[in-house]
This record gives C-alpha cells, sequence and structure tokens, in this order.
C-alpha cells in the first residue's frame, strides 16, 4: 500500500513531455530528422575549429621569454583562402537542400473539408489569456460550437488518416501556438489566419503553451491537446453539440448567474448568457484544468476562482465580482452541473 | 612620434594625467563641455559600465524569481518590465555605447588624426545617448517600466494593452538614444573616410577602423527605420493613429518587419566592432602579421550587406510563404560564411606565431572559442523549420547570450585589456584579469548552457515563472547558479579598472610591442594626440619602423 502511495507519487511528480527531441507526429519527426543532420555537421565544424584553436595554443606558446626574434611573417595565401570560402558554401548548399525538403513537409497547404476526408477543421481564437477553440467541420461535417482551453482531437488509426488542420487567429495581440511534439510553433496574429497541421497515432495528453510574449499572463496560458481514439473522440464531439445541461436542482444558481454580468462576456448555449469575451461555459465540466491548463477544474478551485480570478491568475481580465457568499455558492452549483 | 619602450616613472603619468591641478567644478565643466574624442570616448564608456551594472542586476532579479517553480519573489507585471528593461538596457546603452566609446577614443588615433571629422557633433551624439537612456529609465518614475519585451510586438504596444506612460518614455529614449547613434555614425564615417593620415589608403587603414566605418554604414541603414516605426507607436498611442492598431485596419506585422529591419543588423552593429578589436589582438599577440586582410576586409563588408537581408529569420513563425522563409533561411546561412573565413583566418594569424597568453589574448580566445559555439547555434536556428521548434524558446535566449557575451562581451574585455594602458599610461593587473577571465568563463558556460535544453524541453521566454511538473527547475536553477558566479567576475573587472589607474604597473608608451599608430604616441595621449601628423607606408607603420631592414610595405 505504501509502496503504491510512493509509486503514485513519484508517478505525479515524473517531469511532463514537451521535448521536440520525443515527436508524435509527422511535423515534429521531420524537424528532429532536419534536427539530426543539423547536430552532426555543426559537431564537426565545432570540433575542428576548437580543436584547431587548442592546437595553435599548445603548439604555439611562447613558453621563454628569451627569444625575442619574431616569427616568420605571414601575409596570406590565396589558395587556402579559396578553400576555405569554398568549403562552407558547399555546406551551405547541403543544408539548404536538406532544409527547403523538411520545409515542404512540415508547411503543408490546407485541404479544403469535404465527406470522407476524416480530416478535423478547428479555428484556434488566441486571447489574454486563454484558447478558444472554434470546431468548423469533421470528415465534411459542419460542427459549429465553441470550447476552450482542451483542444480534444481524434488519433490516426491503421484504417484512416486524421489530419487536424488549424486556422490560427488572434483576437487581441500577438500568442503562438506551440505543442512541442505535435509540431513546431505558429504564431497567432490579429488581423490575419495563420495555418498549421498535425496527427499523430498516439493517445493522451500533449502539452505546451504560448510561445510569444503576449502581457501580463503570458506565462499563464498553457495548452493541452487531448488525443482521443476515434470513438472516444465521437462521443466527446456528441456530447458538445448537446445543449447545456439543465439541472433543476442548481435553478437557484442559475437564475443567479444568468442575471449576473456573467453572460456579459460567457455563454452557456441554450440559455440567454450569450457573451463571446470569455469562455463559453456550455460544458465547462468535460474540461480538466481551469484558467487555461493552470488548476485542475473542481468545485473547490471554481468557487476560489468565482471569488477572486486574481488571486489564482493575477492579472487576467475577469474581475472579482463580491457575491455575498451564498450567492457565490449558487452559482457555483449551477457551474458544476455543466457537464 | 616617439617610440620609447622603458616605462616612464610614476610622476611622469600623473603629469600627463591631471595637466594643472584644478578645483572639482572647473574639472567638472572640463568634462561636460569636453569635445575631445578621447574624453567623449571615456564617458561612452563609463555610461556603458553603469548601465552594465544596473542591467545586470535586473538579470539577477530575473533570475531569482526563475529559481523556483511557482515562486512569489517578483509579481508577473514588474518581471515583464524586468526582462524588457534588461534587453533595452544591455542593447542601446550599453552594447553600442560601449562600442561607440571605444571607438571614438581609437579611431582618431589609430588612423593619426587629431579629434573626430566633427568634434561637436560627437559631444552631442554622448549627450543625447546619455539622456535618451535616461529618459527611457524615467518611466519607472511614472508608474512602471514598459512590459512589453524589447522588440515590443505591436499591437501589445497599442493604448488598449499597454496602459501607462512607460511605453511612451521607452520610446522616446529610444528615438532620442537613436539620433546620437546616428551622429556617431555619421562621426565615424567622415573620420575614417577623410582623416586618414598621409599615405594610409583605404587599404591600409587598421582592421579595427574597417569594422567601425561598416559598422557606422550598418547604422545609418538600420537606426532610422527603428525611428520612424518609434514615431509611428507613439502617433498610435497619443494621436490616435492607427498604424499598429489592427481593429482599425492597422497591421501587427508591420512592426515586426520595421522592428527586425533594425533589430538584425543591430547583432551585426554589436558584432563588427568586436571583430576588429580580435583583429588587432590576436596578431599582436601572436607576434605575426594578420594573415589574409584583404579576405577579411572583403568578409566583414559581405557580413555587413548580407545582414540587411535577413531579417525575417526573427520571423519564421508568422505564417509567412515557404519561398519567404527559404530566402530569409538562405540569407542567414550565408552569412555563415564570411565568417567562418574570419574564423579560419583568425586561427592561421594564430598559426605558427608566437602566442602570448596576457589578458587580452585570454579574453580573445575566450571569444573564439564561445562565439563559435553562438555561431553554430545560429545555424541552427536559421534552418527554418527547426527554427519553428526552437524559435522564441529558451534555446533562443541561450544563443543570443552566446553571441553577446561569448562574442560581444569577452571581444570587448579583450579589448578593454588591451587598450587600457594606452588610455591610463598603467597596465591593468593580470592577476585580477585572470580571475575575472575564468569566472566569467564557467559562470557564462554554467548560465547560458543549461539554457539551451530547457529550450529544448519546451520552455518558452519571458515567463515570469513555470509549472513544477514540467522538469525545468532544475536547468533553471543551474542558470541562476551560473549568474552568481558571473557576477563577482564583473566586480573583480570594475575593481581591477579603478585599483590599477592608481597603483598599476606603469605602462610606458608601447607596452606590448604593438604595430598600430596609437602606440606610437604617448600613454596617455595628449590632447592632440600626435604631435606631427605621421606619414604611414603599411598596415603596420609600427612595425615598419621597428624593421627597418624588413618592412612591411615591401609585402603589401
Amino acid at each position: 500500500m505504501m509502496a503504491t502511495t510512493v509509486l503514485l507519487a513519484l508517478a505525479e511528480s515524473q517531469a511532463e513531455n514537451l521535448s521536440i527531441f520525443d515527436p508524435a507526429a509527422p511535423p515534429s519527426q521531420s524537424i528532429r530528422t532536419l534536427s539530426v543532420l543539423l547536430f552532426a555537421i555543426t559537431g564537426l565544424i565545432f570540433l575542428l575549429v576548437e580543436g584547431i584553436l587548442i592546437y595553435n595554443l599548445v603548439r604555439f606558446r611562447k613558453t621563454s621569454a628569451g627569444t625575442e626574434s619574431e616569427p616568420p611573417q605571414v601575409y596570406g595565401g590565396q589558395p587556402i583562402e579559396v578553400a576555405w570560402t569554398v568549403a562552407p558554401t558547399l555546406v551551405v548548399c547541403i543544408l539548404v537542400l536538406v532544409m527547403t525538403r523538411t520545409l515542404w513537409e512540415v508547411d503543408v497547404t490546407a485541404s479544403q473539408p469535404k465527406p470522407g476526408d476524416h480530416a478535423l477543421f478547428v479555428t484556434v481564437v488566441g486571447r489574454q489569456w486563454w484558447w478558444e477553440y472554434r470546431y468548423d467541420t469533421y470528415n465534411g461535417r459542419p460542427l459549429g460550437f465553441i470550447t476552450a482551453n482542451e483542444l480534444h482531437i481524434p488519433a490516426t488509426t491503421d484504417s484512416a488518416h486524421r489530419p487536424v488542420f488549424l486556422n490560427l487567429q488572434s483576437a487581441d495581440v500577438c500568442h503562438s501556438f506551440w505543442v512541442p511534439r505535435l509540431a513546431g510553433k505558429t504564431d497567432l496574429i490579429p488581423g490575419q489566419s495563420n495555418h498549421m497541421w498535425f496527427e499523430t497515432r498516439d493517445h493522451g495528453l500533449f502539452l505546451g503553451q504560448c510561445a510569444e510574449y503576449c502581457g501580463t499572463q503570458h506565462a499563464g496560458m498553457l495548452l493541452r491537446v487531448v488525443v482521443d481514439t476515434p470513438e472516444e473522440f465521437e462521443q466527446w464531439l456528441k456530447s458538445q453539440l448537446a445543449p447545456a445541461h439543465d439541472d433543476p436542482d442548481a435553478l437557484a444558481g442559475k437564475k443567479a448567474f444568468l442575471s449576473e454580468a456573467c453572460v456579459n462576456c460567457h455563454r452557456v448555449r441554450g440559455t440567454s448568457a450569450a457573451g463571446t469575451y470569455a469562455p463559453d461555459l456550455t460544458h465547462l465540466m468535460s474540461r480538466e484544468t481551469l484558467a487555461s491548463g493552470l488548476f485542475p477544474n473542481d468545485a473547490k478551485n471554481l468557487e476560489r476562482w468565482v471569488a477572486d480570478p486574481q488571486q489564482m491568475k493575477y492579472g487576467c481580465l475577469m474581475p472579482a465580482f463580491s457575491f455575498s457568499e451564498a450567492r457565490r455558492k449558487d452559482i457555483v452549483r449551477y457551474l458544476t452541473t455543466l457537464h | 612620434m616617439s617610440l620609447a619602450v622603458e616605462p616612464k616613472v610614476d610622476s611622469e603619468i600623473a603629469a600627463a594625467k591631471t595637466e594643472p591641478v584644478r578645483s572639482w567644478p572647473a574639472t567638472l565643466h572640463d568634462w561636460v563641455t569636453t569635445v575631445d574624442h578621447k574624453k567623449i570616448g571615456l564617458m561612452y564608456i563609463g555610461m556603458a559600465i553603469f548601465y552594465l551594472v544596473v542591467g545586470g542586476c535586473e538579470a539577477m532579479l530575473i533570475r531569482w524569481q526563475l529559481f523556483y517553480a511557482h515562486n512569489n519573489f517578483l509579481r508577473p507585471d514588474t518581471f515583464n518590465q524586468l526582462f524588457t528593461m534588461h534587453g533595452t538596457t544591455m542593447v542601446f546603452f550599453m552594447g553600442m555605447p560601449i562600442l561607440i566609446g571605444i571607438g571614438n577614443y581609437l579611431v582618431p588615433l589609430m588612423i593619426g588624426a587629431r579629434d573626430m571629422a566633427f568634434p561637436r557633433l560627437n559631444a552631442l551624439g554622448f549627450w543625447v545617448t546619455l539622456f535618451g537612456g535616461l529618459l527611457a529609465y524615467f518611466s519607472f518614475a511614472v508608474g512602471g517600466a514598459p512590459a512589453i519585451g524589447w522588440f515590443a510586438y505591436a499591437p501589445l504596444t497599442e493604448p488598449a494593452f499597454a496602459r501607462g506612460l512607460g511605453t511612451e518614455f521607452w520610446c522616446l529614449g529610444l528615438i532620442v538614444s537613436g539620433i546620437g547613434t546616428i551622429t556617431a555614425a555619421v562621426n565615424f564615417v567622415a573620420t575614417i573616410i577623410g582623416m586618414r593620415a598621409p599615405g594610409m589608403t583605404i587599404t591600409k587603414i587598421p582592421f579595427f577602423a574597417w569594422t567601425m566605418l561598416w559598422t557606422s554604414v550598418q547604422i545609418l541603414i538600420a537606426i532610422p527605420p527603428l525611428t520612424a516605426a518609434l514615431v509611428m507607436v507613439m502617433l498610435d498611442r497619443d494621436f490616435g493613429a492607427h498604424f499598429f492598431d489592427v481593429q482599425n485596419g492597422g497591421s501587427a506585422l508591420l512592426w515586426q518587419h520595421l522592428f527586425w529591419f533594425f533589430g538584425h543588423p543591430e547583432v551585426y552593429i554589436l558584432i563588427l566592432p568586436v571583430f576588429g578589436m580580435i583583429t588587432e589582438v590576436i596578431p599582436v599577440f601572436s607576434r605575426k602579421v594578420l594573415f589574409g586582410y584583404e579576405f577579411m576586409a572583403a568578409a566583414t563588408m559581405a557580413i555587413a550587406f548580407i545582414s540587411l537581408g535577413v531579417w525575417a529569420h526573427h520571423m519564421f513563425c508568422v505564417g509567412m510563404s515557404r519561398m519567404q522563409d527559404v530566402w530569409f533561411a538562405v540569407a542567414s546561412l550565408l552569412v555563415s560564411i564570411p565568417t567562418g573565413i574570419k574564423f579560419f583566418n583568425w586561427l592561421a594569424t594564430m598559426y605558427g606565431g608566437r602566442i602570448r597568453m596576457a589578458s587580452p589574448m585570454l579574453f580573445a580566445c575566450g571569444f573564439l572559442s564561445m562565439f563559435l559555439i553562438g555561431g553554430l547555434t545560429g545555424i541552427m536556428l536559421a534552418a527554418a523549420p527547426f527554427d519553428f521548434q526552437l524559435s522564441d524558446s529558451y534555446f533562443v535566449v541561450g544563443h543570443f547570450h552566446w553571441v553577446l557575451i561569448g562574442g560581444t562581451l569577452f571581444g570587448t574585455f579583450a579589448g578593454i585589456h588591451y587598450w587600457y594602458p594606452k588610455v591610463t599610461g598603467r597596465m591593468l593587473s593580470e592577476r585580477l584579469a585572470r580571475w575575472q577571465f575564468w569566472l566569467l568563463y564557467i559562470g557564462f558556460f554554467v548560465t547560458f548552457g543549461p539554457m539551451h535544453i530547457s529550450g529544448f524541453l519546451g520552455m518558452p521566454r519571458r515567463i515570469y515563472t513555470y509549472e513544477p511538473s514540467r522538469g525545468w527547475e532544475f536547468l533553471n536553477q543551474l542558470t541562476t547558479i551560473g549568474a552568481l558566479i558571473q557576477a563577482p567576475s564583473f566586480a573583480i573587472f570594475v575593481w581591477n579598472v579603478v585599483w590599477s589607474y592608481f597603483k598599476g604597473r606603469p605602462a610606458g608608451d608601447d607596452p606590448w610591442d604593438a604595430w598600430t599608430l596609437e602606440w606610437g604616441t604617448s600613454s596617455p595621449p595628449p590632447s592632440y594626440n600626435f604631435a606631427s601628423i605621421p606619414t604611414v607606408r603599411s598596415r603596420r607603420p609600427l612595425w615598419d619602423l621597428k624593421h627597418p631592414d624588413d618592412p612591411d610595405w615591401k609585402y603589401e
């Protein structure tokens, strides 16, 4: 029992894996292949140049103060100069060719969605300091729901490739989408749409975070990509497409929520809360974390959050509302029913 | 021109140094009103060292915050202000001023002139740079420094996102100090083109002067676009313009192009003069003429030109077309060719020489061994797809500190240790210099080496804290410990400079047995530099004097 607890704790404390050298998708795999070549070439240059430097220092270091005559003066030599101009040029040529091939592998133009393509199209909107995901189409089927901070995608299987095409936009300042094990980063820039692509066979959670400085909580803008099996993903789509759960036990909380300023920013589909400024709460409890990946999403943290978001994520754009304790508890009770 | 090799006695140095004894207001008045290129150069260097300490303290605060995951030492906004000001300070108020200052002191001496071409403009340039720096720092007094990062990406600088006056003072400070930088560049170009000693054709100028010439050309091309862009930010913020206001049809990318069109040449502005210093130091301490002067000179020009066409390699992730990515990647990789030529020529100069490991050469070797690594990680970043992973990660932070400290700072220390005896008439303590070198060298590896690895492990730059579960804590602790090892090195340097000024061994005019004109006048040089303007026949006029039987001009 004790041992299990220790093992569990160890597993918990084990570092999360965000290494660019442990790729799980074609773009990141191509980049790792390129990096091997780069490490090999730069490593050889490093050994060559540092080797000559050390040789010079050992071989030609003046040891005694005795000899006064100057060494022979050599002013240069055209053949050797040409040689060490041409050699790096050849290395550059090789690098350019390999790099260009990798670029064409990584930077794939998105196809148009059509039925039977098994492709998922999601519009990602970067916001200070969280991620909005608008699910556009899957397998040619229009979806049209909005969620936040946790991107669910289907895994590629032997039966079908399931590529994910992200359409990256920003609502305020520049952000950057970086999940190192899936792909290199692409910036989200206001006023333009960028695109990125990946697919993976590995189930589970892939982590990352915003990589372009975007203000106070740049550090608190974490990314979570959940890779489901195709069946799980279909299930998840179905639950997300459903209207908000309406629990009669939480009626007081719902009334409170809808009568407060919450509705100016948040949306709960099927109610009068239709704000577009803050995360969509329709299926809030289907998400594992709160505040863009910073805290586990449970009743306790939700209550702390509603009481004073600034205590949990300083600088975030949601103010504290000074609800009475009863009203706060009602609202949180309502939120916890939004499965 | 004297060639006295025997050191002067203390009283002679004191006499040369202080002139008639003056009251402190008179001395102050003298320094504030001086148009002497040497005094202005020293004031630039003094300003740079002051800001080095300020920027260094900011770095220490940043590092302490990152020592633990979820550390609460600094508030997020404070942290963001500190890294903004750390970058701004080190680039604009430390990096450029120290190089311009050293150039100001040395260029006229090296080319046999009595002053810069425009002495009063020179004074204006210094004071404007100094007050530009103070203006930017005034932001702390009006509600906080800007928290926008040193490259201040739009639209984060728009009034909606950066409230408070910090950004205004930052813009003003950079506009004003930019005017100072431009005047200095104009002055260098005019001086180097027009005021060389008789016989010193453009192909015979000392290498440091050659690199200052091309640095100045880059400054003249790179700073005006930055100034224009800063004015646009201020128009947006204070006069309701919409250059970068995306909601009103402005463009966020426009700023990135304008900024990096300045920002990338800036990197070479910070490294070319250092190439020049290294190219002066290595031959003298290897006792050999520079190998392949013409190729080195051409490589400098090539770097200056190519670097004007590489700016968007800072922007590989903004969604450019693949062809644009290829263009900027190729241009960036091309820079490695002339840089490689330089490295091989430096090594060929050392080859077959008689190397003296005095402190300038020690720092020059530090430069060679470290700048190489910074250059090689630069090749990795230039390969666009790999940059998709590395860009804006801690790998980049490690890379550019490796270039700017391993390159610019080590090279500048080589130069300072080389020319200090000329400026003061006294030698720096070799023992202290060695302590400084090894603490900096080791501390440097421990600080910036782990940054590359935290970048590989997914750590983005500019985050005020990180999750404990990420596995970055140990690497960050190493980095902070490295910074703590480096800190005393800078203290030793400042102490060495001050102590040696009063107590150092008298140096004489030419302590290193060197070959360029500045070693032909007294140490410190008189205000008019040369009693009579020397005539030059080769790139090493003092070699010709010392070896009348085998002068350089026979071979050039």
